[in-house]
C-alpha cells in the first residue's frame, strides 16, 4: 500500500495517486494535491470538489456530462477550473476514486 | 564480396536507443460516415481525448457531414441492411422492410440513453466546450450543397484538405479515420 505524506500526516493512495479512502480527505490535503498539478484552489474549485464528493458518496458514477448538468458549473468552466483532464484531476484533488466513465 | 559482408556486419546492430515514452498530444479524427455507430465512435474518441487532456480536432466529410447539420444531427440511423453484425441471423430482406431501420435506430438510441450517452448535438456542444474544434469538408459540403448556415453553430468552418492537415501540425499528433 502506497502512502502519501502530506502536512497533516499520512494518507493511503493507489499507484496513480488517488486516495483509497475518501474519508481521509481534508481541504488542506486538496490544496496539497492541487499544487502538484499546478492548480491554486479557489472557493469556486471547492464548490465543485464538494459536489463531486457528495455525488460520489451517493454512489453516482461521475461523468463530464453529469458535472455539466449539475447546475453548478458548465462544461466549459469545468475545463477551465481543472485544465488538462478535468474529471480525473478534480477527482484526484477531491480524494475520490478515479472515474471510470468514457463520456 | 568480402567487402560487402564486412559492410553489412559493421552496420550498427540491434538495440535501438531508449526513447522516452511519447505521449499522444493531439488527435485529428476524420469522420466520413453518417451511420449512428460510426459518428458516435468519432465523438466518443474526440471527447475522450479532451477528458485526458489531449487536444482534439474533428473533420467531417462525405456522409459524416450529416452528423453536423442542424437538420439531421439528432436523426442519424444505423444500417440494418449490409451490416452482418446487426442481429446475426436476421434475413437481409427483413432488414429492408419499411420502418425497420427507423425502429432499429430508435432501439439503439434508447439503449444509449440508458448509458447516459448524450444526443449528437449535445455531444458536439460538450466537445466544443472542452476546447475541441469541429470542421466540415469543403469538397463534400459543395457536393451536398451545404452552406455554413446548414451546420451546427459549433462548426468552426468549412475547410479544404490542406487546411485539415494543418490541424494535425505538431509532434505527437495522431490522425484517426472513420
Amino acid at each position: 500500500m502506497e502512502t502519501l505524506v502530506m502536512n497533516n500526516g499520512k494518507v493511503d493512495v493507489n499507484e496513480e495517486g488517488y486516495l483509497k479512502n475518501p474519508a481521509q480527505w481534508t481541504p488542506e490535503l486538496g490544496h496539497e494535491i492541487a499544487k502538484e498539478v499546478n492548480i491554486e484552489l479557489t472557493d469556486r474549485h471547492f464548490e465543485v470538489l464538494n459536489w463531486l464528493r457528495a455525488k460520489q458518496a451517493e454512489g453516482v458514477a461521475l461523468s463530464i456530462r453529469k458535472v455539466g448538468n449539475s447546475g453548478l458549473v458548465d462544461i466549459k468552466e469545468f475545463y477551465q477550473l481543472f485544465p488538462g483532464g478535468p474529471l480525473k484531476i478534480s477527482s484526484k484533488i477531491a480524494g475520490i476514486p478515479k472515474p471510470v466513465s468514457c463520456i | 564480396m568480402n567487402d560487402v559482408m564486412e559492410k553489412i556486419q559493421t552496420k550498427p546492430t540491434g538495440v535501438p536507443a531508449k526513447k522516452e515514452k511519447a505521449k499522444v498530444k493531439k488527435v485529428l479524427i476524420i469522420c466520413s460516415k453518417g451511420k449512428i455507430e460510426d459518428v458516435y465512435a468519432a465523438l466518443v474518441m474526440a471527447n475522450g481525448a479532451l477528458m485526458e487532456g489531449i487536444e482534439a480536432k474533428m473533420f467531417f466529410t462525405f456522409f459524416g457531414l450529416e452528423a453536423i447539420t442542424k437538420k439531421n444531427a439528432d436523426h442519424l440511423h444505423t444500417a440494418t441492411v449490409g451490416n452482418p453484425a446487426f442481429m446475426p441471423g436476421l434475413p437481409t430482406m427483413l432488414g429492408g422492410l419499411p420502418g425497420f431501420e427507423a425502429f432499429a435506430s430508435y432501439m439503439m438510441k434508447k439503449e444509449m440513453d440508458k448509458l447516459d450517452m448524450p444526443h449528437v448535438t449535445e455531444f458536439i456542444q460538450m466537445i466544443d466546450a472542452g476546447g475541441g474544434e469541429i470542421y466540415a469538408c469543403k469538397l463534400a459540403a459543395d457536393m451536398f450543397h451545404l452552406k455554413k448556415e446548414d451546420f451546427l453553430p459549433e462548426v468552426k468552418g468549412i475547410i479544404t484538405v490542406g487546411d485539415m492537415y494543418a490541424l494535425a501540425d505538431g509532434e505527437g499528433t495522431q490522425i484517426i479515420f472513420i
